[in-house]
């Protein structure tokens, strides 16, 4: 039986892990919530991050900088792609809006192993995040340590922007029924606008955050989608708390299997999917009856 | 057998005759164009694999991301047994199949749970867990990374010889078999009653459950098909290549069906061959082009996004639409509630209404304190209702009195929050909607729910074919030409609508007023003797509505009616009985006479200024 100081490192291990996990999910559920679109070029968005990112450190050594740049291009990115195609969607049946946007997503994915080639590559910490950190018996990777923070701060703007803005009242509003709030002279259609490229961006700034700690891959884009799915299944998709309590929950079960026997910690993850679909389909924070 | 009949045998068959010619003579036509027969090969397997896929995703709407689960399950079974001598090549590709299938229950019994988005959600997700399982956990069986390797050739036990089937044409011809007898299968599939259901879960599942199917049981059915489908296709791989690949099991695999089938086009069955022979042509040839051979994904993905957004038929799609458009001969409308009968039809027979159980002592339908509550609003508060056998009552109340709602809770749609409904004294609070409809009770809806993408006549087959055969059957290698019995009742409900002039028509082609008699036809056809019309005579014209109310007063006859209504002229003179809703309570109920009399009604309609 693990000792108790094991137990409790992996159980900090899992939720600095399943903030990172509900931070990347962030985005998809907020254009979900909002749009009703499942966004399956999500974790292509996340790609696109990550090698921005990568480029830009690289050559001007500012993490900083990296990851508002790797933000912003996902931003733009996520607005082209509104306007330009997934606008024409709004209207027709959800499975057309999966299939074109996983058509998006092979082709982003396509480009960036293009530019960057397919190997792997890595970044490096930032130099505010190199080194270790002492927590009592644990001893941690800073910049791992440091991106607690960082999810936790950045969920906590995004959750102060839909809950606290005029702008988060309006999607809010929009979600439970577009068709009044345009009826009350706003305009929709450009908070739908933004609200895709806000969720695009998150993407890109999950991937930036996020290029130190894993191997970046093209096909990583994949993984990244399958991740944010299990997370909003788990927590309810649509909800932004769902997507924190689900990535949470999923961030300490990859831990805490992990502890035992880490070949099984993946397939712990689909094994609590499938438990949250038996006992509560709709997601432990959804609402029921929203499909 | 007379003329007609044998010549509509012989159209019936004609793509099963044309797909066997293809598979003979493509073996001799294809290699000029750059076809190896390993390429064909490997279009076959892909096309059999897409054939399930297209029963899923293409006729009941189920967009899977998760069949290369199936793939590889059915693919390692069948290579192990076949690797370590425990099977012949046959028994190997069934027990391939059969783990396929199991996989298959397993994994749809829990993402079926939801539908939409989460269903491809979750099956991309448990596709995943395959892969991860396939790596890990059973790796032993497996190789983990590495695959199993050295499948032997098949060897067709015959009884007095023993056929080994070696690479190049030989395996082309034993692909070939699989698939063109995987073909036949799902030819039977789509034109069985089975079939039609599946297409009327892909038009409106919300109607199929309302009309008395139970629609979980066939989408778990066709899901299981498609699982076993993509297993032998798994286990052809295998056999074909002499190697079963770990990436089987990858979501690459899963995408690259998705694809393949949407390129080729849906609801084809052909078209994911159609795809296939796509994708694997334009990988060959890209990929020998220097300088652009490694972005042949990147042009594949783009013109996949250009198919999705103005295409979305594909290629064989595209190619039935040509084909159908230059066979459909215009048709004459007819209006008027009696329209021509076709040709040679005889007499229109009588629509069957489910007999009824009748009770002197229980009303027919009976509603007990029904409440429906939304978080602090209460829509429906406490409503007693009762219908007398063979009554037409009538249910009327301002805006949001709450009258959709309660009919919805009488036909076990949306559950009460308390209350009890008795149907024919028997308790029916809670058994849901499709158990509703098969005790004989349906609704027609205010806001028309229809199959659009069908004809009139399918329409209205779906709820024959309920009544008919219940709730789930297994009929799927029966044709439906041969259910002359449904081909009357469908018939004689569209008659009794009067929409035999349009009985071909898609259903999206119709006048607004011809599809809200649909929308009553519906709810007739499932043979119901208890029905329940909200709002029918809602946004029609004057001339639409006479037509309307002479058909509620003729099917009166043998039939006990509620009807929720805003035309107060035609609901009083058609209703023997009113009730009032307002504001969620029952404010009176009596003869139209009563009503009319009603101070307490006319305060509701007339605001409450004084009473």
């Amino acid at each position: 039986m693990p000792s108790l100081s094991l137990f409790l490192s992996q159980m900090f291990n899992g939720l600095t892990a399943g903030l990172l996990l509900a931070l990347i999910s962030a985005g998809l559920t907020i254009i979900y919530g909002t749009l009703g679109v499942v966004n399956f070029a999500h974790g292509a968005l996340f790609v696109v991050g990550a090698y921005v990112g990568y480029a830009v450190y690289g050559t001007t050594q500012s993490f900083v900088l990296a990851v508002a740049v790797g933000a912003l291009v996902a931003l733009v990115v996520g607005l082209i792609l509104e306007r330009g195609l997934v606008r024409l969607f709004y209207d027709r049946p959800p499975e057309d809006q999966i299939l074109v946007t996983f058509g998006v997503a092979i082709i982003l994915v396509e480009i960036m192993r293009g530019i960057f080639g397919g190997v792997n590559l890595s970044v490096p910490s930032p130099e505010w995040g190199a080194g270790i950190v002492h927590l009592g018996s644990l001893i941690y990777p800073k910049y791992r340590f440091e991106t607690l923070f960082i999810s936790a701060g950045t969920l906590l703007v995004l959750y102060l922007l839909l809950y606290r803005t005029k702008i988060g009242l309006i999607v809010r509003a929009g979600i439970e029924d577009s068709l009044m709030v345009s009826m009350l002279g706003i305009n929709v259609k450009r908070a739908f606008f933004i609200v895709f490229g806000l969720g695009a961006m998150v993407a890109g700034y999950a991937g930036t955050i996020d290029a130190p700690i894993v191997t970046l891959q093209p096909d990583m884009g994949f993984r990244v989608l399958i991740d944010s799915f299990v997370v909003v299944v788990i927590g309810g998709i649509g909800s932004f708390q769902g997507a924190i309590v689900g990535g949470i929950i999923a961030g300490e079960i990859l831990s805490l299997t992990a502890m035992f026997d880490p070949s099984y910690s993946q397939v712990m993850l689909f094994v609590a999917m499938a438990l949250v679909l038996i006992f509560r389909p709709q997601g432990i924070m959804g609402v029921e009856g929203r499909e | 057998m007379n003329p007609a009949n044998a010549q509509s045998a012989v159209r019936r068959g004609l793509p099963e005759v044309l797909v066997l010619v293809g598979l003979v003579v493509a073996p001799f036509v294809l290699p000029y164009l750059g076809f190896s027969p390993g390429l064909m090969t490997r279009i076959l397997i892909w096309g059999l694999f897409g054939i399930g896929f297209d029963l899923l995703f293409g006729y009941t709407g189920l967009l899977s991301f998760g069949q290369a689960a199936f793939y590889g399950t059915g693919g390692f079974m069948t290579a192990y047994l076949l690797t370590n001598g425990i099977a012949n090549i046959l028994v190997a590709l069934l027990a391939g199949a059969a783990a396929a299938a199991v996989a298959g229950v397993i994994i749809g019994y829990l993402t079926l749970r939801r539908s939409g988005i989460y269903f491809a959600m979750s099956t991309l997700a448990f596709g995943e867990m395959f892969f991860f399982l396939e790596n890990s956990v059973l790796g032993n069986f497996t190789g983990g990374e590495n695959g199993i390797a050295g499948v032997p050739s098949p060897e067709l036990p015959l009884g007095f010889a023993t056929i080994e089937i070696s690479s190049g044409m030989p395996m082309y011809w034993f692909v070939a078999v699989f698939f063109f007898v995987g073909y036949l299968i799902a030819r039977r599939i789509i034109r069985s009653p089975f079939g039609a259901v599946l297409r009327a879960i892909r038009g409106n599942p919300k109607r199929a459950i309302a009309l008395g199917h139970a629609t979980q049981h066939y989408k778990l059915t066709v899901f299981v098909i498609a699982a076993v489908y993509a297993g032998v296709a798994g286990g052809l791989l295998g056999v074909f290549q002499g190697f079963m690949p770990p990436d089987a099991f990858a979501i690459d695999t899963s995408a690259q069906l998705i694809i393949q089938t949407v390129m080729g086009g849906v609801a084809t069955l052909l078209g994911p061959l159609l795809g296939a022979a796509i994708w694997l042509y334009i990988f060959d040839v890209v990929q020998g082009i220097a300088g652009i051979g490694a972005y042949w994904k990147l042009i594949l993905g783009v013109i996949f996004v250009i198919v999705v957004t103005v295409f979305r038929f594909g290629v064989a799609g595209a190619l039935v639409r040509l084909f159908s458009r230059r066979r459909t001969q215009p048709t004459t409308p007819v209006t008027g509630v009696t329209g021509t009968r076709a040709e040679g039809a005889g007499e229109i027979a009588e629509l069957d209404v489910v007999p009824a159980v009748a009770s002197e002592t229980r009303p027919v339908l009976e509603a007990r304190g029904v409440t429906k509550q939304y978080g602090g609003l209460t829509a429906v508060n406490n409503v007693n209702f009762s219908l007398a056998e063979g009554e037409l009552h009538v249910l009327i109340g301002p805006n949001g009195a709450g009258k959709s709602t309660f009919f919805a809770m009488l036909t076990g749609e949306l559950p009460t929050t308390s209350g009890q409904v008795f149907f024919r004294g028997h308790e029916i609070t809670g058994i849901g909607v499709t158990a509703v409809c098969q005790l004989g009770m349906s609704k027609s809806y205010q806001i028309n729910q229809l199959f659009e993408r069908l004809t009139v006549r399918q329409n209205v087959t779906v709820p024959v074919l309920a009544r008919q055969r219940g709730r789930f059957k297994l009929d799927m290698l029966r044709g439906t030409h041969h259910l002359r019995e449904v081909d009357e009742q469908v018939e004689a409900a569209i008659e009794l609508v009067g929409l035999a002039h349009c009985i071909d028509s898609p259903v999206a082609e119709l006048a607004y007023g011809e599809k809200r008699r649909l929308e009553i036809g519906l709810a007739l056809a499932t043979g119901a003797n208890v029905l329940l019309f909200d709002e029918p005579l809602a946004g029609l014209g004057p001339e639409e509505r006479v037509l309307v109310v002479k058909l509620l007063k003729s099917i009166h006859k043998n039939r006990s009616i509620v009807v929720v209504g805003h035309d107060m002229d035609a609901m009083f003179q058609l209703a023997e009985r009113i009730t009032v809703l307002h504001e969620g309570r029952t404010l009176t109920s009596g003869t139209p006479d009563e009503i009319r009399a009603s101070k307490e009604v006319q305060t509701a309609y007339l605001g409450g200024v004084d009473a």
